[in-house]
């Protein structure tokens, strides 16, 4: 493992804070995105010259694939950053229309330690926003340094926490409908060093990623029955989360603080909603209805969960205690409602809408209120959120006799719609929190 | 039409058992539940083939439904009467759905579609201990187009035969 050194360094030319309007305000749907120029980053070393254009490449990707930022291309600048520390000509950068300028640094010493500085300024006030900062560490954590570079830019503009330095778990899938193989993969969110986590020889499903990013729980038919398993990124090695055999248990999730695991369980077709204790084991039931409950998901205070059951005579979405009890209905929409996921910040549900033959992805406010499809097409399900829950992750497949998964992203105002590029097919996709 | 795809499936087990160290033709996915039992000749009453293919070991369900048709509870009868004689046998039954649905509700789905035949079997006299179920949600179609032609073959349970003396 490597260690990212986080630091702030002096700042030299003053940076007023209160005074920069370079502020993007996302909650209003951002139409026209704003202009920004990132030079490739100096480097300050021989050996850093490749690490710093592909760094800068990284960041740019970053800012522009949020659809909230435009990069202007270098072929368009005027003048060139030569020194990271002298003053920046303004002028030249008002001149290209660019709102934000970025500009950095990198150097590779003999030890491989790779340094990284980087500053953020507003052109039209002429000032620095924030202060420089510096990242280092080891050469090949290169990407993980250029997300944290673009999680801190996209902060400071937006006054939101960033996405970049964050993993998707998902299902990757080869082969026609009728033979497909599934395994676990994981990812950079930005589809980069894909690694495999499980060999296909067992269907697997739905991967969720514990709180801290560091366990994934699964469900697999290596037994050959639908099973929860919880696995351990670090070593890539799963046990089943209960060892009972013939049993069915899937769609499962882990609470907020990590310490206790949500999944269905089927006893004489009948599906119910369970909670584990991981400590001890201890199980306790949390709805008993002769309907179907499956796809749990807890608010991020713990203290209740959102899940779809169909006891209205079609799948819906209710809200609980997290001890189970009464529910409270939500969705009343025309149409079915499923795979509810509680967003990061508290204040919505997003989930599987199937209507008129069509399916959505959608948010709605805990209440059911307010209720906004951000996509249809033939097939689209099981939405994942964004660490700072502004972006939707989702599987879409297509029909037919040649048709295939894969995974695409969008925004909560249901802009900026954009497959994300896997290896292969690829369906249930589950978000990391941010690293750290 | 329904004769030719029961003969294709029957070649697809009899490959199936005939390599069954090397990977299968659904796909190689060696833990589910297809079993390597010899078929045996159709024209042998108590063979596994006679009861896939003479008496049938599929029900097909309606969008969304687990109840079962008349035709079902028929084909079932019969699949209990042979179950009594062939009492070396346990069965699983898969269930499975189309495509049409997210991927939880339909693997719920699937078990109660498992389930309903499993209780009528039972009540028909199969001991419930001769029975599991399974469900395999959307995650093993056998048609795949999309639309009802397809879907109306996938959503379905099969009994599986798996031969205690083997």
């Amino acid at each position: 493992m490597f260690r990212l050194i986080f630091a702030a360094f002096i700042i030299l030319n003053g940076g007023a804070l209160s005074a920069a309007p370079l502020r993007i305000e996302i909650t209003q749907g951002v139409i026209e995105p704003m202009p920004f120029a990132v030079p490739v980053f100096i480097a300050e070393t021989p050996n850093a010259v490749e690490v710093a254009r592909n760094l800068t490449n990284v960041v740019r990707n970053d800012l522009t694939g949020t659809g909230l930022f435009r990069e202007i291309p270098t072929s368009a600048h005027v003048s060139k950053i030569t020194s990271f520390s002298s003053p920046v000509q303004f002028s030249d950068w008002q001149v290209i229309n660019a709102d934000a300028l970025i500009t950095g640094s990198v150097s590779v010493n003999n030890g491989g330690k790779l340094t990284v500085m980087f500053r953020v300024y507003d052109v039209f006030s002429q000032q620095e926003l924030g202060s420089g900062l510096k990242f280092s560490g080891n050469a090949n954590s290169w990407r993980r340094i250029a997300h944290k570079v673009a999680d801190e830019v996209y902060s400071r503009i937006t006054g939101e926490t960033g996405y970049f330095d964050s993993r998707i778990v998902f299902v990757s899938e080869t082969g026609g409908k009728a033979q497909r193989r599934k395994r676990l993969a994981l990812m950079d969110y930005d589809g980069a060093n894909v690694k495999y986590l499980t060999d296909s020889n067992s269907i697997v499903m739905a991967p969720r990623f514990s709180p801290k990013g560091d366990k994934v729980l699964y469900t697999s038919y290596a037994s050959g029955f639908p099973q929860v398993q919880i696995l351990n990124v670090g070593n890539v090695r799963s046990r089943p989360l209960i060892n009972q055999a013939g049993t069915m248990t899937f769609a499962p999730r882990f609470s907020p603080n990590g310490n206790s695991v949500l999944y269905s369980l089927e006893n004489g077709g009948n599906v119910d909603i369970y909670r584990m204790q991981l400590s001890n084991g201890a199980v306790k039931r949390l709805t008993r209805s002769p309907a179907i409950e499956t796809a749990p998901s807890f608010s991020p205070d713990g203290k209740q969960i959102v899940f779809e059951s169909d006891r209205s005579g079609s799948q819906q979405l209710y809200i609980m205690s997290a001890d189970g009890g009464e529910a409270r209905r939500i969705s009343f929409g025309s149409g079915r409602y499923g795979t509810p996921v509680w967003s990061p910040r508290g204040d919505m549900i997003a989930f599987t809408k199937q209507s008129k033959g069509r399916f959505h992805i959608g948010v709605m406010r805990l209440d059911g209120s307010e209720e906004r499809l951000l996509t249809a097409s033939f097939l689209d399900e099981g939405p994942t959120w964004s660490p700072n829950g502004r972006v939707i992750v989702f599987s879409r497949s297509t029909q037919g006799r040649n048709g295939t998964s894969s995974l695409y992203s969008v925004d909560i105002s249901g802009r900026n719609l954009k497959p994300l590029i896997t290896p292969e097919g690829a369906s249930d996709p589950s978000w990391s929190p941010l690293a750290r | 039409m329904k004769k030719l795809k029961n003969a294709i499936l029957f070649t697809a087990l009899v490959m199936l058992t005939a390599c069954s160290n090397s990977g299968n033709p659904f796909g190689g996915n060696s833990n589910d539940t297809f079993f390597g039992n010899d078929m045996g000749d159709i024209s042998n009453p108590t063979s596994p083939a006679y009861f896939q293919q003479a008496i049938g070991d599929r029900v097909f369900f309606a969008i969304d439904q687990s109840n079962l048709s008349p035709e079902a509870m028929d084909l079932l009868s019969s699949q209990a009467t042979w179950l009594m004689t062939n009492g070396d046998y346990e069965i699983i039954v898969e269930g499975h759905a189309d495509e049409q649905g997210t991927r939880d509700y339909n693997v719920a789905l699937g078990a109660r579609r498992a389930n309903s035949v499993k209780e009528y079997l039972n009540s028909l006299g199969i001991a419930a201990s001769r029975i599991q179920t399974v469900s395999y949600g959307k995650e093993r179609p056998i048609e795949i187009c999309s639309n009802e032609s397809c879907y109306s073959v996938n959503r379905r349970a099969v009994t599986v035969l798996n031969n205690l003396g083997s």
